[in-house]
C-alpha cells in the first residue's frame, strides 16, 4: 500500500511541473509585448521599460520560468494588475464561496442521481428506466448557461419566488444565503446528476449480473437488501472514481454559473480577470484549479485502492 | 445476449445476411430509434445551415428600427431582437457558426491527437512517457477554464475560439488513439504484416489505423456536441463569435439584458443549442452501441 502511494505520488510530480510550465507558457506566449500589454496601450515608453525590468522580461525565458517557479513555491503568485493586491490573497478570499457552491451542487446532484440510477438499473427496460435515461441525456445536453437564464426568467422574473442573483455569506443570513444558492446549485448540479446517474446505472447493471448477487437472491434475501447492501456498495466504486473528473467539470461549470448568478467565487474571478486582461490573476486561477484537480485525482486513486484492494496489487 | 447470437447464426444459415460492412452497420444503427431520430435532427440542422441563405426569411444582419423587440408574429415567427433583426433568420445562420465551430475544433483535435497518440502507443518508451505526462497535465485543467484562458490570450473571435477548443480536446484523442494502438499492436495481423516485411509506418497507418477508428468516431461525435456547447459558452461570454455575425451563444449574450421584456430572445437560441447537442449525443450513443463490440 505504502509502495503504491509512493509510486502514485512520484507520478504526480512531473504532472505538476508540466502544469506549471503550461501556465507559465500561457502568459508568455501572448502575441506582442507582455510589458506593453500589462501596462496598457496609453502607458509611456519609460513606464513600459520599467515594467519590463520589473517583470524580468530582459532575461531569457528559461531563467524567467525558474524565477517564477521559485516564487511560486514560496506562495508568491504575483500581484493583480487590476487592484495591485497579491493574487494568492484574492484566491483564498474567493475560494470558500466556490467550495460552498460546489458542496451544495454535489449534494443536489447525488441526492437525485443515486436513487434514479439505482431505480433505472433495477427496473431495467421499464418506463422508469427510459424516463430516467432520457432525462439524464437531456441533462447532459442542456447548455448550463441557458438553463441558468431560463431558471432566472421562470423563478425570479415571472413567478418571483427566488432572487435572480447575488450572494451573502451563510453565517450572516443563513436563510437568504440558501435561497440565493438554490438556482446556481440546480444549474451546476444538473449536468453532474445526469453524469452520475448514467454511470451508476451501467455500473449497477454490471454488478447485478454477477454471481454473488445471484447467491444473495438464492439465499432468499429481499430485493431491497440485495440492491442496497450488496449491489450498490460495489457499484459505487467506479462511480466514486469519477469524482475527480467531476471536479474539473464542476470548476468549469462554476465559471459560467457564478457569472450568471453574480456569485463572487473563483469562477467569476476567472472571467473578470480574463475580460480585463489581468494576466497574473488568470495565471493564478488556472494554476489553482489545476492543482486542485491533480490532488483530488491523487486522493481518489488512493481511496480507490483502499476500496478495491485489487487495484494496488495489480499496478504496484 | 445468447438468444441474439442464436438468431443471427440461424439467419446466416438460411440466407447470407450481412454481418459486416455498411449495410449491416446501418441495419444495426437503425434498430435504435432514438439514434435514428438524432441522426435526422442532425441532418436537418446541417442542411438548414448549408442552405441558410435560401431557407431563412430575412437577412440576419439587417437592422429594422421600426420592429424592435417584437413578440412572435406571422411576419417574424420567433420575434425580433433589440435591433429589430429577425430571430428565426439569425438562428438559421447561427447554425452555420455553431456547426462550423463544432466540426473544425474537433477536426483540429483529431489532426493533432490522432497521429500523436498513435505514434506514442506504437513507439512507446520515453516519447510515450512524455506524451502521457503532457496529456495528464493538460487534462488537469478544467476544460472550460483552459479554453477561456487560451481564447483570452489569442483574442476574441470565432477562429481563435475554435483553436482554443481544439487544443483543449486534443489530449482526449491522444489518450484514446494511444490506447487503441496499444491493444491492436499485439494482434496477429500486425505480426503477420511485420513478418511480410512491412515497414512500421505502413503497419501503423494501413493496418492499425483502420482497426482503431471505431471508438475514435464515437468520441468525435460526442466531442462535436461538447464543442458546440463550448463555442456557445465562449460566445456567450463575448470571447467567441463577434457581432454582427449571428451565433447561438452571442444571441443569448444579448438576450440576457432583455430577459423580462423579450424572453423569446433567450428562448430560441438555447433550444437550438439544446436540440442540436442532444441529437449529436444520441448519434454518438447510437454509434457506440453499433461499433463497440462489448455492447453487441
Amino acid at each position: 500500500m505504502t509502495r503504491y502511494i509512493a509510486r502514485r505520488l512520484m507520478l504526480t510530480i512531473p504532472v505538476l511541473l508540466l502544469v506549471s510550465i503550461i501556465v507559465f507558457a500561457l502568459i508568455n506566449l501572448i502575441p506582442g509585448d507582455p510589458a506593453q500589454i500589462f501596462a496598457g496601450n496609453e502607458a509611456g515608453r519609460d513606464v513600459v521599460e520599467a515594467l519590463r525590468k520589473q517583470m524580468g522580461l530582459d532575461k531569457p525565458m528559461v531563467v524567467r520560468y525558474l524565477i517564477w517557479l521559485g516564487r511560486l513555491l514560496h506562495g508568491d503568485l504575483g500581484k493583480s494588475v487590476r487592484d495591485g493586491r497579491p493574487v494568492l490573497a484574492t484566491l483564498l478570499l474567493k475560494l470558500p464561496v466556490t467550495i460552498e457552491l460546489a458542496i451544495i451542487s454535489l449534494t443536489v446532484a447525488w441526492t437525485i442521481a443515486v436513487p434514479a440510477g439505482v431505480l433505472a438499473a433495477w427496473k431495467r427496460r421499464s418506463a422508469v428506466d427510459y424516463a430516467a435515461t432520457t432525462v439524464a441525456l437531456a441533462g447532459i445536453s442542456i447548455p448550463n448557461f441557458w438553463l441558468g437564464i431560463m431558471l432566472i426568467y421562470l423563478f425570479a422574473v415571472n413567478l418571483r419566488w427566488l432572487p435572480p442573483s447575488g450572494y451573502v455569506e451563510p453565517w450572516k443570513e443563513p436563510l437568504r444565503s440558501l435561497t440565493l444558492m438554490i438556482l446556481p446549485a440546480t444549474v451546476l448540479g444538473t449536468a453532474l446528476a445526469a453524469l452520475v446517474m448514467r454511470l451508476l446505472r451501467s455500473s449497477m447493471l454490471e454488478v447485478l449480473g454477477t454471481e454473488f448477487i445471484r447467491t444473495a437472491q438464492a439465499k432468499g434475501l429481499s430485493d431491497k437488501v440485495v440492491i442496497m447492501k450488496h449491489a450498490l456498495k460495489n457499484a459505487m466504486i467506479p462511480v466514486a472514481t469519477v469524482m475527480g473528473l467531476q471536479l474539473g467539470g464542476l470548476l468549469g461549470g462554476a465559471v459560467i454559473t457564478e457569472q450568471i448568478f453574480a456569485v463572487p467565487g473563483i469562477g467569476r474571478l476567472a472571467i473578470e480577470s480574463i475580460l480585463t486582461r489581468d494576466y497574473p490573476m488568470v495565471q493564478g486561477v488556472v494554476l489553482c484549479s489545476a492543482i486542485a484537480i491533480v490532488f483530488v485525482n491523487f486522493s481518489v486513486d488512493i481511496l480507490y485502492s483502499i476500496l478495491d484492494p485489487r487495484i494496488g496489487v495489480e499496478t504496484a | 445476449m445468447a438468444t441474439r447470437q442464436v438468431t443471427l447464426s440461424l439467419a446466416a444459415s438460411s440466407r447470407p445476411a450481412p454481418t459486416i460492412g455498411l449495410r449491416y452497420f446501418l441495419h444495426r444503427y437503425a434498430r435504435n430509434r432514438l439514434a435514428l431520430v438524432g441522426l435526422w435532427v442532425v441532418l436537418i440542422v446541417f442542411s438548414s445551415a448549408a442552405f441558410a441563405s435560401v431557407v431563412s426569411p430575412y437577412d440576419p444582419i439587417k437592422t429594422d428600427f421600426g420592429n424592435l423587440l417584437q413578440a412572435p408574429t406571422r411576419a417574424h415567427p420567433l420575434g425580433t431582437d433589440d435591433l429589430g433583426r429577425d430571430i428565426l433568420s439569425r438562428m438559421i445562420f447561427g447554425a452555420r457558426t455553431s456547426l462550423l465551430a463544432g466540426v473544425i475544433s474537433v477536426g483540429i483535435a483529431l489532426a493533432i491527437g490522432l497521429p500523436l497518440g498513435m505514434t506514442s502507443g506504437f513507439v512507446r518508451g520515453r516519447f510515450d512517457n512524455f506524451i502521457m505526462r503532457l496529456t495528464d497535465a493538460l487534462l488537469s485543467f478544467p476544460f472550460l477554464v483552459l479554453a477561456l484562458a487560451i481564447a483570452a490570450i489569442l483574442g476574441a473571435g470565432l477562429s481563435k475560439a475554435m483553436i482554443a477548443i481544439g487544443i483543449v480536446f486534443t489530449p482526449g484523442f491522444i489518450r484514446l488513439s494511444r490506447a487503441q494502438v496499444l491493444s491492436e499492436r499485439e494482434k496477429a495481423y500486425v505480426e503477420a504484416a511485420r513478418g511480410l516485411g512491412a515497414p512500421d509506418a505502413r503497419i501503423l497507418w494501413k493496418h492499425i489505423l483502420p482497426n482503431s477508428l471505431s471508438p475514435v468516431l464515437v468520441q468525435a461525435s460526442l466531442a462535436t456536441a461538447a464543442a458546440i456547447t463550448a463555442e456557445a459558452t465562449l460566445s456567450f461570454l463575448g470571447l467567441g463569435t463577434q457581432p454582427p455575425t449571428p451565433s447561438w451563444g452571442s444571441m443569448l449574450n444579448i438576450a440576457q439584458a432583455y430577459l423580462s421584456r423579450a424572453p423569446w430572445m433567450a428562448m430560441w437560441p438555447g433550444i437550438a443549442i439544446f436540440v442540436t447537442v442532444l441529437a449529436l449525443n444520441l448519434v454518438g450513443d447510437g454509434l457506440r452501441e453499433v461499433l463497440d463490440p462489448r455492447l453487441r
